[in-house]
């Protein structure tokens, strides 16, 4: 962070001539190790760093990016953002003045038990060759692999009006999965953590249990070979939170987005059933349904203290007893659209623009357990770990897939089904939640390739929830 | 960064191997300017400059991968590579030899210049917004040059570098009737883009009508090529690549087992030769002009990279495991038929967000998006209500297609997530006898 804040600094000295600027610093630092049929894959070591210089100027609004980042290329860039201010000036879609001024002054890095470095290379790669020995329990299992990687994000922000925002952001990501096939029915199967990503250091291997985890993953596959598929009708359904951080994420967060509802996104990720008038009386879900925009959580994929404008990041509901309240929306947004929002415009990198984007986004915790909700169930389906996912461009009707599902019947978990599938509408189907797990069954998850933008962006996401149960779904099983 | 001076810099490099080392230093550069446009308006704009390098340090039979981001400085540059190789040695010495090792070894050079006629993008905007006039407008503008280079200390020396532009939008009328265009390539002409948006005009007073709701059910349906692309795209993820042939994870397994297959008609192909991308791989591979993927509606071959290719003993005949430059064969129905020929049906212009249903038997779900209309006795009648089909590959190309169009569009990826796209694809259309909707 030294270094960036040297960088600033150089900036800062120079600054441009204008009404209003940024500057954010990006580096990331990437490893990636994996072993796959117990041969280590290359391994993969990248640095990158850059700027985006943004200005206000004239009455526009510009960026420039640079992976130069001496006095003489930030100073390009700063001279590129200008000339685009100028095209924004006479071309824009909105007064360069509701432009978001921060001043914020914060700090944030992610707590770490374990540093990367603390463990050699050839540990490391000890741990995953285990791994892969515990995952090739059967001639069936056709392939399988375990890897390890580590992800470092450190930004510095600052504006023209005094504000300096930095952060790093660690991540390891532990993860396994298992293919198996016989004949022409191939399943697989993931677990070690790949699906339930969180910030910190190699204390997640443990956390996570990547190498307990392997002869479940292996044997699960194996199993789903020969299970029946999963039936084509309807009937409630039981969703663990692998596949409740989908459901969320796109038929929650993705239609909350307020520069969709501003037809920011109508040519790529699509628009929003949502409309403004909506926020603070649309009934969204049942009473059981509450959502937070919760940058606060410890460890959580996107918890830090500001976004990349400067805002201070704060925890807000989104969703009280069903109802919608505000928008995911940064201060631009806000501006625009003239209502609330969230401190959610985020860039994916250096060399991409701020936009609003989903940060943690989760469903508070009900009562109970998870025996507690499939208590509930005389003919149901319980599904785990999402392996597929569609929806409108309005974020309406959705289908998704699953690696497992799980037959329920007279309120008890029964055998495995394969292949196992629903579909609805989003502005029905939280209306039809009629069961959420309580605190002691909240997982914290995420998402790390979350697509929207254009230019496009992929962008870490966190959703935190417990199981949910939902009455009355359409779900189906494979075949043609 | 140039071609000149990237070989300076690999040549920089080069000098501080030591021993036996081998190194190869790839390179990937872009200068680009995005402009964002909502409502006929510029949302978002600004200019991106990014230079990547790549190294793949080899000793015997152990290697270590890793990149940085260069500045364009040489001496600040060869500071940044040196200390990269400094970490890709000091890990080299930890990893152990890696059996599926795969390079080139034959000394190999080429260099592509395309021609170019890209106009400066903020003159290219205006003109845009003045065409455009009145029309709710939204979609993006990408353009500059965009150069990937590959040297190593063996003496293979690669530069493909091109300038083009990507206009993809959408015209809106109201909520999500909209209708899709784009312009893209490397010779501007804005008679072309004034074409398309009166095309564009055309289309929204068609959006106009009452949209038709759809119950779901089985229909007969016309897919435009940039709705083919969609399902190609799908088979694209892990249809094609020899990894997943071998380890039975291709959507197509039933194909290559022989117990279902495509219609006759039915020929993919990986074009190499069409001079969008690099023609050589980063491990210096040169790349065939053409890859059979499908031939006769039959399995034909997969695409192989160094790494698969080392591993199940193919010949590399890509640089990766995805197709980059997909060709489906053209058929023989005469575009200007195909409202006839349609008869009652759909007419699908673009699918949206297509994910596997179920690829053990390659079935695939989606939505329809952006002109889509219903059609009676061969005329379009309205505007129809979005649409989600769930279906197999193996009836919509196999015994429910009726034909494929005799021309095709060759469509230029406008992704930018890594950078802008060299990807394109040359489709046809097709008519199939059904399609099922399910929501």
């Amino acid at each position: 962070m030294q270094h960036l804040c040297d960088i600033a600094d150089l900036f800062l000295s120079r600054a441009p001539a204008c009404d209003y600027w940024t500057l954010r610093l990006v580096e990331e630092e990437h490893d990636h190790l994996e072993v796959r049929q117990g041969v280590v894959e290359p391994s993969r070591l990248t640095y990158s760093s850059g700027a985006m210089v943004t200005l206000v100027k004239d009455g526009g609004i510009g960026y420039g990016a640079t992976s130069d980042l001496s006095a003489a290329g930030l100073r390009a860039a700063a001279e590129r953002a200008a000339g685009w201010a100028r095209v924004h000036a006479r071309l824009g879609l909105f007064e360069a003045g509701i432009y978001p001024r921060s001043s914020t002054r914060a700090d944030y890095r992610t707590p770490i038990e374990e540093p990367w470095s603390t463990l050699p290379i050839g540990e490391k790669l000890d741990i995953l060759q285990a791994a892969n020995d515990a995952l090739a329990i059967d001639d069936r299992i056709v392939d399988w692999s375990a890897w390890l990687a580590r992800r470092r994000v450190s930004q510095l922000l600052i504006t023209s009006d005094g504000g300096r925002v930095s952060q790093v952001l660690d991540y390891v990501h532990p993860g396994l999965v298992a293919v198996a096939n016989e004949g022409s029915q191939t399943q697989r199967r993931h677990g070690g953590g790949s699906d339930g990503s969180q910030q910190g250091g190699l204390e997640r291997i443990v956390a996570v249990r990547l190498l307990e985890d392997a002869p479940r993953v292996a044997e699960e596959a194996l199993a789903l070979l020969g299970a029946p598929e999963c039936p084509a009708d309807t009937r409630d359904l039981v969703l663990l939170p692998s596949q409740m951080v989908l459901q969320i994420h796109e038929s929650i967060g993705h239609p909350l987005e307020l520069d969709r509802i501003l037809g920011d996104e109508r040519n790529y990720a699509g628009t929003s059933f949502v409309t403004p008038g909506m926020f603070g009386r649309y009934r969204y879900g049942s009473e059981l349904l509450n959502v937070t925009f919760d940058p606060t959580v410890p460890m959580e994929l996107v918890s830090g203290v500001a976004d990349d404008e400067g805002a201070p990041a704060v925890r807000e509901y989104l969703i009280r007893r069903g109802i919608l309240e505000r928008p995911l929306g940064g201060s631009l947004s806000q501006a625009r659209a003239g209502l609330p929002g969230t401190a959610n415009t985020r860039a994916s990198s250096w060399d991409r623009p701020p936009i609003d984007r989903m940060g943690n986004i989760n469903l508070e915790p009900g009562e109970g357990g998870l025996t507690d909700l499939i208590a509930q169930v005389e003919r149901g389906v319980l599904m785990d770990t999402n392996r597929s996912w569609s929806i409108d461009d309005s974020r309406n009707k959705f289908q998704f897939g699953c690696e497992l599902g799980r037959l329920i019947e007279d309120g008890e978990l029964k055998g495995l089904v394969r292949n196992p599938g629903y579909r609805g509408i989003s502005a029905s189907f939280w209306r039809s939640l009629d069961g959420v797990g309580g605190p002691e069954s909240l997982e914290i998850r995420g998402v790390c390739n979350c697509g929207k933008g254009e230019p496009n962006q992929s962008v870490y996401v966190g959703h935190a929830t417990p199981p949910c149960l939902f009455r009355d779904v359409a779900v189906f099983g494979g075949g043609e | 960064m140039n071609a000149d001076a990237f070989f300076a810099l690999a040549d920089h490099l080069n000098a501080e191997l030591h021993g036996a080392e081998i190194l190869f230093s790839n390179l990937s550069n872009e200068s680009s300017d995005f402009v964002r446009l909502n409502r006929n308006r510029v949302r978002q704009a600004g200019h991106v400059g990014s230079t990547a390098l790549g190294l793949t340090l080899i000793e015997g039979s152990r290697q270590v991968e890793g990149g940085c981001d260069l500045s364009g400085d040489p001496t600040e540059d060869q500071a940044r590579a040196r200390r990269l190789l400094a970490r890709l040695r000091e890990r080299l010495a930890h990893v152990p030899d890696d059996p599926y090792l795969s390079y080139s070894a034959e000394p190999s050079e080429s260099d592509h210049r395309g021609d170019a006629r890209v106009p400066p993008a903020a003159e290219a905007i205006g003109e845009l917004i003045a065409s455009a006039d009145e029309m709710d407008l939204v979609g993006i503008w990408a353009s500059g040059e965009i150069a990937e280079g590959l040297a190593s200390s063996i003496g293979h020396r690669h530069w493909h570098a091109s300038a083009s532009f990507n206009l993809d939008w959408s015209g809106y009328l109201e909520a999500d009737k909209a209708v899709k265009s784009a312009y893209s390539g490397f010779d501007w002409d804005p008679a072309i883009l004034r074409g398309k948006l009166e095309t564009m005009r055309e289309g929204l007073h068609i959006m106009s009508r009452p949209a038709r709701i759809l119950e779901p059910g089985r229909y007969r349906a016309y897919l435009a090529p940039s709705a083919v692309e969609e399902l190609m795209g799908m088979l694209c993820w892990s249809g094609f690549d020899l990894k997943s042939h071998r380890t039975h994870q291709t959507p197509l397994l039933k194909m290559v087992r022989g117990e279902r297959s495509f219609d006759p008609r039915i020929g993919i192909h990986e074009a190499h030769d069409r001079g969008l991308a690099p023609r050589f791989t980063p491990e210096g591979f040169p790349t065939p002009p053409r890859v059979a993927l499908v031939e006769g509606g039959r399995f034909a071959g997969c695409l192989v990279d160094a790494r698969s290719g080392k591993e199940y003993g193919e010949p590399v005949n890509a640089a990766s495991d995805a197709p980059g430059s997909l060709g489906l064969d053209a058929g023989t129905l005469d575009a200007a038929e195909v409202p006839g020929q349609l008869d009652t049906g759909l007419w699908i212009g673009n699918l949206w967000y297509c994910n596997w249903s179920d690829p053990n038997d390659c079935r695939v779900t989606g939505m329809t998006r952006f002109g889509t209309y219903w059609v009676e006795s061969g005329e379009i009648v309205a505007p129809v209500k979005v649409m989600r089909f769930d279906d197999s590959l193996y009836h919509l190309l196999g015994d429910r297609l009726e034909g494929l169009t005799r021309e095709r569009e060759l469509l230029l990826s406008a992704e930018t997530y890594d950078g802008r796209s060299t990807d394109s694809a040359l489709l046809p259309g097709l008519l199939v006898s059904g399609i099922d909707l399910t929501l």
